[in-house]
């Protein structure tokens, strides 16, 4: 048996922040799990540009911006063990994991930090008629083959879901030479980035389609082609409109799912709607000692968000391992979301505390010209102007510490839009 | 006359208007969060350029390939003639992230360079 202060799953950008800050904070032991065979998690294979501008103020490529973390944690004495799967985490805090060198192993730790990422939704959640050919695949499956394994996975596609991931893929496959033929989004707005919507698909001529799905795939050995048709807005298909689409791929980005497992096995509380655990403004879940970060979480868009909420998972656990005194007097109040607003993280939080605490939630649907509105206790603190809101885009608001200290345990906190007029 | 843009120099995407005169001449650019947004605005007016990003082949790396980057922005008109040229280079491992794969591509002025270990 290994014991550590801390232990953290998995070593992609929250993994490693967590890790750092919580060194920072004086944390002794403290040890990251990673099943891949190098640390930096899904940003190896993002090679496009467009990350670290608020952490860094530069525009960095996904492996320089984890390398700059690889870079630091090589330069502490956080333990790492690549090519080592979590299969379990009881509710002791007693990890088990398994890797070649050490066959099976036990580590008790006082806290731990997870941050698995989440996985893409693959075929098997949509409703596709047609054969199981050969040329279907996620689109961060189909980066993985182009950007790490260098080989094309094929020259005519057909992109179903805007998520960012396809979006880059497009672009990603077009300049490879491949004929992107159109991207396809049930819904009546495209999920991913709008900057992605301009240099991925506008810049290329990339037909978005709006309201619009693949009902069926054609081909028995390798894809041929794909039927593609109109909803409505139940998001039911409109008779008449079917049109076939010649293609050899078919990709899908239609929506990333955290990877909670094993939260799901410690028995810690999930958010419906986030589908990651419920957690307070340090990111401590409702087990003791178990703080959660990064797209594990909540699905984030940018990965600077990520390092910086890892950063209070880490600072998190560094207080809870070395004086829990804020933990034993914490009294918290649920976040509570209004019009609009899909889901807030935290969910809960400490009207203790004596520090700003940031709201972080997305949307939705589009709104123009609305107004992101804060209310304690039914009393407007806050009232912003946003140009657009979208629910692709991530937006946060923040409860600042002189409310939080008039706040009872019966107080409410409400985020809501404003619509205009 | 005005004209909607999308800064795309980072991912907030802010929505920019540029204001142009009878000759195409700028007036005046709103809706930028940051001075990035007004430079962005200015060259996509005049001389779009984007930053380029891809892969090149490596012999005998822990990958077959390796990512690189456009050191800084170049012309939108020339992305697929660059690409012709990337996609001609072998390099051997190692790579280092930073390393020079091509010094001035065709020449902008503009290096790529490795983006990643292999
Ligand atoms: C295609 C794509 C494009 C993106 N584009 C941008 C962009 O342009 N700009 C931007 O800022 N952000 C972008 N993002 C978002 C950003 O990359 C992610 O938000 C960020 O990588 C999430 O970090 P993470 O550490 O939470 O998860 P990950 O990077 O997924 O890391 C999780 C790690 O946990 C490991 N793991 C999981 N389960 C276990 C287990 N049981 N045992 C051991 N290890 C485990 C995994 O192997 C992985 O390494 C993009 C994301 C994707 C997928
Ligand atoms: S104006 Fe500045 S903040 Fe807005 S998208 Fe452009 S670079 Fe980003």
């Amino acid at each position: 048996m290994l014991k550590y202060d801390l232990a953290v799953v998995g070593g992609g950008p929250a993994g490693m922040a967590a890790a750092l800050k919580a060194k920072e904070c004086g944390v002794k032991k403290i040890i990251i799990l990673e099943r891949a065979e190098t640390l930096g998690g899904i940003l190896e294979q993002c090679i496009h540009t467009g990350f670290g501008l608020h952490y860094f103020g530069e525009e960095l490529s996904g492996p320089e911006y984890a390398g700059r973390f690889i870079e630091q944690v090589r330069n502490t004495d956080i333990d790492v063990k690549t090519d080592t799967m979590v299969l379990d985490i009881s509710d002791k805090n007693l990890i088990t994991a398994v890797n070649k060198q050490d066959g099976l192993l036990h580590i008790d730790a006082t806290a731990v930090v997870l941050a698995m990422g989440c996985r893409e939704r693959p075929r098997g959640a949509l409703s596709i008629a047609g054969t199981r050919a050969s040329g279907i695949m996620t689109a961060g499956t189909a980066q993985k083959y182009v950007n790490i394994d260098g080989y094309m996975p094929g020259k005519k596609i057909v992109i179903l879901g805007s998520g960012d991931i396809g979006l880059i893929m497009a672009r990603r496959m077009t300049l490879e030479g491949a004929e992107v033929k159109m991207v396809c989004e049930l819904m009546p707005y495209s999920g991913g980035l709008t900057r992605n919507i301009v240099q991925c698909l506008n810049d290329f001529n990339i037909p978005l389609k709006l309201s619009t799905t693949v009902i069926e795939t054609h081909g028995k050995e390798r894809l041929e082609g794909v039927t593609i048709a109109k909803v409505d807005e139940h998001g039911q298909v409109i008779d008449g409109t079917q049109e076939y689409v010649a293609c050899d791929t078919l990709m899908l980005s239609v929506g990333l799912i955290p990877e909670n497992e094993l939260t799901k096995g410690i028995g810690v509380s999930l958010d419906p709607v986030t589908k990651g655990a419920v957690v307070t403004e340090m990111r401590e879940t409702d087990h003791p000692g178990v703080f959660a970060c990064g797209n594990v979480l909540q699905v984030h868009d940018l990965v600077d968000y990520v390092t910086m909420e890892a950063q209070m998972a880490g600072q998190g656990a560094a207080s809870y391992i070395q004086d829990r005194e804020v933990f034993e007097n914490a009294e918290y109040i649920s976040t509570s979301h209004g019009n609009g607003v899909r889901y807030i993280v935290p969910q809960k939080m400490n009207i203790r505390s004596k520090e700003d605490i940031k709201l972080y939630f997305r949307v939705g649907a589009v709104y123009k010209n609305a107004k992101v509105v804060l209310e304690a206790d039914g009393t407007i603190i806050s009232s912003k102007k946003k140009v657009k809101l979208a629910p692709g885009e991530m937006e946060n608001v923040t409860v600042p510490a002189d409310v939080i200290a008039k706040l009872t345990k019966d107080s409410t906190i409400c985020v809501r839009v404003e619509e205009s007029q | 006359m005005k004209k909607n843009l999308t800064c795309v120099a980072c991912p907030l995407g802010c929505s920019i208007t540029v204001e142009l005169d009878d000759q195409g001449q700028i007036l005046s650019v709103t809706g930028n969060t940051c001075k990035r947004g007004d430079a962005y605005a200015r060259t996509e007016m005049t001389n779009p350029t984007r930053s380029l990003t891809s892969t090149v082949k490596v012999e005998g790396g822990r990958h077959p390939v390796v990512p690189v980057k456009s050191a800084a922005p170049v012309p939108k008109s020339m992305l697929f003639d660059c690409m012709k040229e990337i996609n001609k280079v072998v390099v051997k491992a190692p790579v280092h992230i930073g390393d020079t794969i091509i010094e001035n591509i065709l020449g902008t002025g503009v290096a790529i360079v490795a983006t990643n270990d292999c």
